[in-house]
């Protein structure tokens, strides 16, 4: 069953082309990874996807709704009806490379604030289903902590819990380990695998090729704003057809 | 020691602080709709407040108190009189208030401008990422926020203003400055009464700095290593 269908994305800062059309679709239960070097446009592509960048042109749909849009005033897309787009975001969490916890708040507080706000859950409802993330990514003992005292990994892991709590269809994951010292890596790439084995819809733009390998069940090459390969991880990224994949798995390696 | 005095300077703080408190409601007001103005998209108002902005922080206090003041009642009888409505007098708390709300609006203007561009983007960004609506946002993310970033620079300004009620006695009002200088002619002791008020300023904003002092340690908790004023 396909979740989510991305037709022909396009996006152009001023007169740089940044995306060239890409198509991308995801079924429910399928991981795909993203890679490609940096300024290859996945970032901006994935940010596309919930119109945190409004794409120049494209067309997005979730289950088959299409996100209607018309264009704004720098001739880019923009969605016509913001309920839709609100209730689309709340489908479609995203987690960010900078963690981007909101600092006044506790750990708890911040997996707590979407299902308050978006879902309408009482404040105890919140807090149970955020105690459930919190322990589900294995930081429960820090959930009465600032961001500000946690560490990166825990900060991720939050995160991700915030993301989490939302219970949505699809999860958009933005390079979400490139801030991290190397030491704390494998603790948010252990609750990412976690996540994929229990079936979870995902997207993630990674530099970790282990993860696009052994996690995903797709992998997608993006280069220079299009789909330069795209296939079964093992294949594609062992038996590379493209000049461009090569030289990047082998600039990878070093 | 104040020659029954003291009751009448007493009464006159009280007309110093309704004074002070009203102007700050007034600037506050005037400083969130500019600093809205300046972060806006439209051109046409950011205009507008970077021209309210520099023209009154150009500006001596004075000299904007007396053009409002009179200026404001020459205006004021011109329209009143081409409408028929006959003479009308410009109430001096509301010329004092208003003009240096209007003032400290301008200042206050750039201390929440700079506060909302304190706030990481990418925490605004998280809030609409989850389905937020822009009224959310604002109200859980970014107002909790720049109220924090705001303080030390709204503790400054609601100092300054706070001495600056002082110009309203030149208007006519009855404020503490203006009780003082009552009493002390009366009893030719100036350096009693204006030391007298001195030291009442001197514990107003005394207890300003440590509330407004609490205040900003209540809202930087889980904020590490930023200076706690």
């Amino acid at each position: 069953m396909t979740m989510l269908n991305a037709t022909d994305i396009r996006k152009s800062f001023g007169t740089r082309e940044v995306l060239r059309g890409i198509s991308l679709s995801a079924a429910k239960g399928d991981v795909i990874s993203m890679i490609g070097s940096s300024g290859s446009g996945k970032s901006t592509f994935l940010r596309c996807l919930n119109f945190l960048e409004h794409p120049t042109q494209g067309q997005i749909a979730l289950g088959g709704q299409v996100l209607a849009c018309k264009r704004d005033r720098n001739g880019d897309q923009t969605v016509a009806d913001p309920a839709q787009l609100r209730a689309f975001r709340a489908r479609v969490t995203m987690v960010f490379q900078q963690f981007n916890l909101w600092s006044h708040m506790t750990a708890r507080d911040n997996v707590m604030l979407g299902p308050i706000r978006v879902h309408g859950l009482s404040r105890a409802e919140a807090g149970e289903r955020a105690d459930h993330y919190l322990s589900r990514v294995g930081v429960a003992h820090r959930k009465d902590a600032y961001p500000g005292f946690l560490s990166g990994g825990e900060q991720q892991r939050v995160a991700i819990a915030r993301a989490l709590a939302m219970e949505p269809d699809l999860m958009l994951f933005d390079e979400p380990t490139s801030a991290l010292d190397p030491e704390l890596v494998g603790e948010v790439l252990r609750v990412m695998r976690s996540l994929a084995e229990e079936g979870r819809t995902m997207i993630v733009v990674t530099h970790e090729m282990n993860f696009a390998r052994d996690v995903a069940n797709r992998v997608v090459f993006l280069d220079q704003g299009v789909i330069a390969e795209q296939g079964c991880p093992r294949e594609v990224l062992s038996r590379p057809q493209t000049e461009r994949l090569q030289g990047f798995l082998a600039a990878q390696a070093a | 020691m104040f020659h029954g005095y003291l009751p009448m300077i007493l009464d006159g703080l009280r007309v110093t602080l309704s004074v002070a408190v009203v102007s700050l409601a007034v600037a506050c007001v005037f400083g969130l709709a500019g600093a809205s103005a300046k972060l806006s998209h439209s051109p046409v108002l950011r205009g507008l407040a970077g021209l309210y902005t520099t023209v009154i922080r150009a500006l001596p206090d004075l000299l904007l108190m007396l053009i409002v003041f009179y200026g404001g009642q020459i205006l004021l009888n011109r329209v009143a009189t081409a409408q028929g409505w006959g003479y009308m007098d410009v109430n001096a708390f509301a010329a004092g208030t208003i003009t240096l709300g209007f003032v400290f609006g301008a200042y206050l203007t750039e201390t929440f401008r700079g506060a909302i561009l304190a706030i990481p983007r990418g925490q605004i960004e998280a809030g609409h990422a989850m389905g937020l609506s822009r009224g959310q946002v604002m109200r859980d993310i970014v107002i909790p926020q720049m109220v924090r970033h705001a303080i030390p620079g709204f503790t400054n300004n609601w100092l300054v203003m706070l001495k600056a009620t002082a110009l309203v006695s030149i208007i006519g009002l009855d404020d503490m400055v203006h009780r003082a200088s009552l009493a002390s002619a009366a009893t030719r002791e100036p350096f009693t009464f204006y030391a007298l008020i001195g030291a009442i300023y001197l514990a107003v904003t005394t207890v300003s700095i440590l509330v407004l002092g609490a205040l900003n340690r209540r809202m930087s908790r889980g904020i590490r290593s930023e200076a706690r004023a």
